[in-house]
C-alpha cells in the first residue's frame, strides 16, 4: 500500500495553498526560482504546518498556533512610510547604515544606500530575483534547509528583502541594519535575505523585526549568510514584533576557516516567536559566541532553536541563551551540538537558563549533543529557577526597594550574555532596553 | 528615648524555637556587644532585625527609633538607619560594586528625601571611604563580592555602612575569617563611625575583637535569652572561663 499524503486541511493550510495559485506567476524569478519555489511549496503541500508530533517543532505547534494565514502584505502606502520612520529606536542613536523594509518591501526612500563602501553592494532581493543577479543565483537557496517547512513557505513567497555582498578583504566599518517594520495592515510577509562575506572582510549586520500590537501580522524571514575563510561577522537579531504578531524566522549561516562570528538574538516582542538558528562550522580554526536574551511576559511564547553542526576540525563555539518569563509566558529552547567524526578537537560549551518570576511561566530547555569525534570537549548545562531570595534580601537590607533589587538581579543575569557583544553601544542599547522592560513591568 | 527596645521576643524557625523571651534595650550612641556560643540565637537576632522572610515572632515586640519594625519591609528598615554586616555577604555576579552601592546610597537618600549624589559626589565620596579601609579601587569594579577573600567580603561590609552612616549597625561575627590586621582595620572603621547619634550591637564569640572595638554594654545570650549583662570586663570573664555556666543556666 501507498503511504498515504497528509492532506492539507486547516484553514491556514488552505488559505495558503490558494494564495500560492494566485501568486505564482507574479512573484519574481526566472524560471530556476520559479521551480525553487514549487519545489518548496511541494514539501509544504506534503507536510503541511509542522505541529507538535513533528520533533523539531514539538514545543510551537505551529499548525495550533497560526490560527488563519493573512493576506499576502501589499506595497507600504505613504501613511505607513511615514509611521516607519521611527523604527529601529531601540538602537538609540547607534550610527548605522539603514534599510527599510515595510510589510517586507524594500522602501528606498527611507533608506541609506547612498555613498556605498568600496567592496559593500546592497541590492533588494525583488531587483536581484528580476535581474537575476549573479551572486544570488550563486548562493540562494544554497544553505537553508530543504526540510524545514517555515523554510519552505519562505522560499515559496520570498518578495524582498537584502542582497549584500562585502567583497574580499574590505572592512565596512558601520553597522548594516536591516529594519523590517510592519504596517498596522495585519498581513503575511515573507522576507528573504542574503549575505556574503568573501575572506578577510569584516561586517556587522544587525536585523531588527517590529511592528505594531493590535494587529497580528505573519512575519516569516529568512537569511542566508555566508563567512568567508578569515572574514568576521558580527550578527544581531532584534526581535520586538508588536503583541500580537507570529514571527517566524531563520539563520542559516555557513562559516569558513579561521573566522570569527558571532550571533546575539534579543526577543521581547511578539505573541509567538520562532527563532531558528543553523549554523555549519565548514573550516577549522573558527571561534564562534552563539548567544542570546529573551524577555517575555503575558501569554507570549518564544522558542528558540539552534543546530551548531562542527563540520571541521579545531573551532571552538560558545552558546549562551537566557530568558526571563513573567506572568504566563512560555520559552522554549531546543540547542542541539553535532560534532561530525572529522571534526577533532572540536571545543563547545552550550548553556541555556531561564528565570522564572511567576508560578504560572513555563521554561523548555532541550540541549542535545551529537558527537561523533573522539577528541573533543564537548558541555552543556540548563538551569531554570526563581530569583535567589537571599540575594534580594542583601539588596534589600541595603536600602534598595523589591522591584529595584529584582531588576538589578534580572540585568545581571541577562548580563552575562549581552556581555558577548562586541559592539559597546550596542550592547548599552540592549541593556537599555531591558531596563525599559523592566520598568514597565514594575 | 531607647533607639532599640527589644521585649520579650520569641522566634520559631522551622518549628524550633530560637528565640525565647529576648529582652534587650539599646540608647543612642551605645555599643553593646551580644557574646554566646554556637546555636544560642545571635545571627537569629541579626537576620531577625534586618527582616529575613523566614524570620518572623511568635511574640514580643522590636521597636526600633519608637516604631515597630515588623510593619517595615528590609528596605525600609535600612532607610530608617538599620545597618546589618553580614557574617556570609552575598557573593552577586554580573552587578558591579560601584552600581550596588551607588543604587542602595540614592534609594535610602530618595526615602530620606534627599536629593541623588551626582557622579563625581559619588565617586569622591566612595574613594575616600575605601581607601580608609584599604579596598583597592579593583575591588569596586569587580561584581559585589565576586572572587573576594573573607577579609575582602568583611572591609566591603564596613565600606558599606561608613557610606550609607545607619543609626543602629549590627554587626553579625565581623570578626569570623579575619586576620588580625584585617581587624584591626575592620575595627579602625567601626571606631571611625562612633558618636552620639549611632549605635552598635556587636555579636561575637571572642573577646579578641572586643579589645579594638571597646563596648559599653556586654550580653551574653545562651538559648534565646540574655542571661548576663555587664561591662566590658564581662568579656573578659568570659574569655577566661568559657560559657559553660550560663548555658546550664538558661536550660534550668
Amino acid at each position: 500500500m501507498n503511504a498515504e499524503v497528509t492532506t492539507i486541511k486547516t484553514a491556514a493550510e488552505t488559505a495558503l495553498a490558494q494564495a500560492f495559485s494566485q501568486v505564482r506567476d507574479r512573484l519574481p524569478g526566472g524560471d530556476a526560482v520559479a521551480a525553487q519555489r514549487a519545489a518548496a511549496f511541494d514539501l509544504f503541500a506534503r507536510e503541511g504546518l509542522p505541529h507538535r508530533r513533528v520533533e523539531e517543532w514539538k514545543y510551537t505547534d505551529l499548525r495550533a498556533l497560526m490560527r488563519d494565514a493573512k493576506p499576502l502584505a501589499a506595497p507600504p502606502d505613504a501613511a505607513a512610510k511615514t509611521r516607519a520612520k521611527g523604527a529601529g529606536a531601540l538602537l538609540g542613536d547607534l550610527e548605522a547604515r539603514r534599510l527599510v523594509f515595510i510589510d517586507g518591501s524594500f522602501v528606498a526612500e527611507l533608506s541609506d544606500i547612498a555613498n556605498l563602501e568600496n567592496g559593500l553592494t546592497v541590492v533588494p532581493l525583488a531587483q536581484a530575483l528580476s535581474d537575476g543577479d549573479a551572486t544570488l543565483t550563486a548562493h540562494l537557496g544554497k544553505l537553508a534547509p530543504g526540510s524545514d517547512v517555515a523554510v519552505a513557505l519562505n522560499t515559496a513567497f520570498m518578495g524582498d528583502g537584502a542582497v549584500i555582498r562585502i567583497a574580499a578583504g574590505s572592512t565596512i566599518e558601520r553597522p548594516l541594519h536591516l529594519i523590517f517594520v510592519a504596517s498596522e495592515k495585519p498581513a503575511a510577509t515573507f522576507v528573504r535575505s542574503l549575505v556574503v562575506v568573501e575572506e578577510r572582510a569584516r561586517a556587522m549586520l544587525i536585523e531588527s523585526h517590529e511592528g505594531p500590537s493590535g494587529s497580528d501580522y505573519q512575519v516569516n524571514a529568512a537569511l542566508e549568510l555566508f563567512v568567508g575563510e578569515q572574514a568576521h561577522v558580527d550578527h544581531v537579531k532584534i526581535i520586538t514584533e508588536g503583541a500580537d504578531a507570529l514571527h517566524v524566522s531563520t539563520l542559516a549561516a555557513a562559516i569558513g576557516a579561521q573566522a570569527r562570528f558571532n550571533s546575539f538574538t534579543f526577543t521581547a516582542g511578539g505573541a509567538v516567536v520562532r527563532n531558528q538558528l543553523f549554523l555549519k562550522f565548514d573550516g577549522e580554526g573558527t571561534v564562534a559566541g552563539i548567544r542570546g536574551a529573551t524577555l517575555l511576559k503575558g501569554r507570549q511564547h518564544a522558542d528558540t532553536t539552534l543546530v551548531a553542526n562542527h563540520n571541521a576540525r579545531d573551532c571552538q563555539s560558545r552558546e549562551m541563551f537566557k530568558a526571563v518569563l513573567d506572568d504566563e509566558a512560555h520559552s522554549v529552547f531546543q540547542g542541539r551540538i553535532i560534532v561530525r567524526s572529522h571534526a577533532q578537537k572540536t571545543d563547545a560549551k552550550m548553556m541555556t537558563q531561564a528565570l522564572l518570576l511567576s508560578e504560572r511561566a513555563e521554561a523548555y530547555n532541550k540541549p542535545e549533543l551529537e558527537i561523533f569525534a573522539d577528541d573533543v570537549q564537548c558541555g552543556h548545562g540548563a538551569t531554570s529557577g526563581a530569583l535567589d531570595d537571599d540575594l534580594k534580601f542583601y539588596l534589600m537590607a541595603r536600602g534598595i526597594p523589591t522591584a529595584e533589587a529584582e531588576a538589578l538581579l534580572i540585568q545581571a543575569f541577562l548580563g552575562e550574555a549581552i556581555e558577548g557583544i562586541e559592539h559597546a553601544g550596542l550592547r548599552e542599547a540592549l541593556m537599555d532596553s531591558v531596563v525599559g522592560w523592566l520598568k514597565a513591568r514594575a | 528615648m531607647a533607639l532599640l527596645e527589644i521585649k520579650n521576643l520569641h522566634v520559631e524557625i522551622e518549628g524550633k524555637e530560637i528565640l525565647r523571651g529576648l529582652d534587650l534595650t539599646v540608647n543612642a550612641g551605645e555599643v553593646h556587644a551580644i557574646m554566646g556560643p554556637n546555636g544560642s540565637g545571635k545571627s537569629t537576632l541579626a537576620y531577625l532585625l534586618a527582616g529575613k522572610a523566614a524570620y518572623t515572632p511568635t511574640s514580643g515586640e522590636v521597636l526600633f527609633n519608637g516604631k515597630n519594625i515588623f510593619d517595615m519591609a528590609p528596605d525600609e528598615r535600612a532607610a530608617a538607619g538599620m545597618f546589618l554586616a553580614f557574617q556570609y555577604p552575598m557573593e552577586i555576579p554580573g552587578v558591579a560594586t560601584m552600581t550596588f552601592l551607588r543604587t542602595a546610597l540614592n534609594a535610602q537618600r530618595k526615602k530620606c528625601g534627599d536629593p541623588e549624589l551626582s557622579t563625581p559626589e559619588f565617586i569622591k565620596k566612595v574613594r575616600e571611604t575605601s581607601a580608609k579601609l584599604g579596598i583597592e579601587q579593583d575591588m569596586l569594579r569587580r561584581a559585589v563580592n565576586v572572587g573576594f577573600s573573607g577579609g575582602e567580603k568583611k572591609r566591603n561590609e564596613i565600606l558599606q555602612m561608613a557610606l550609607l552612616e545607619p543609626r543602629l549597625a549590627v554587626l553579625d561575627e565581623t570578626d569570623s575569617g579575619l586576620d588580625i590586621d584585617a581587624l584591626k582595620i575592620v575595627s579602625e572603621g567601626v571606631n571611625r563611625l562612633r558618636g552620639p547619634g549611632r549605635s552598635f550591637v556587636v555579636i561575637t564569640h571572642y573577646q579578641r575583637l572586643l579589645n579594638y572595638i571597646v563596648p559599653d554594654v556586654v550580653h551574653v545570650l545562651s538559648h534565646g535569652r540574655i542571661v548576663k549583662t555587664g561591662g566590658k570586663e564581662l568579656a573578659l570573664e568570659l574569655e577566661a572561663r568559657g560559657y559553660a555556666e550560663y548555658q546550664e543556666e538558661a536550660v534550668a
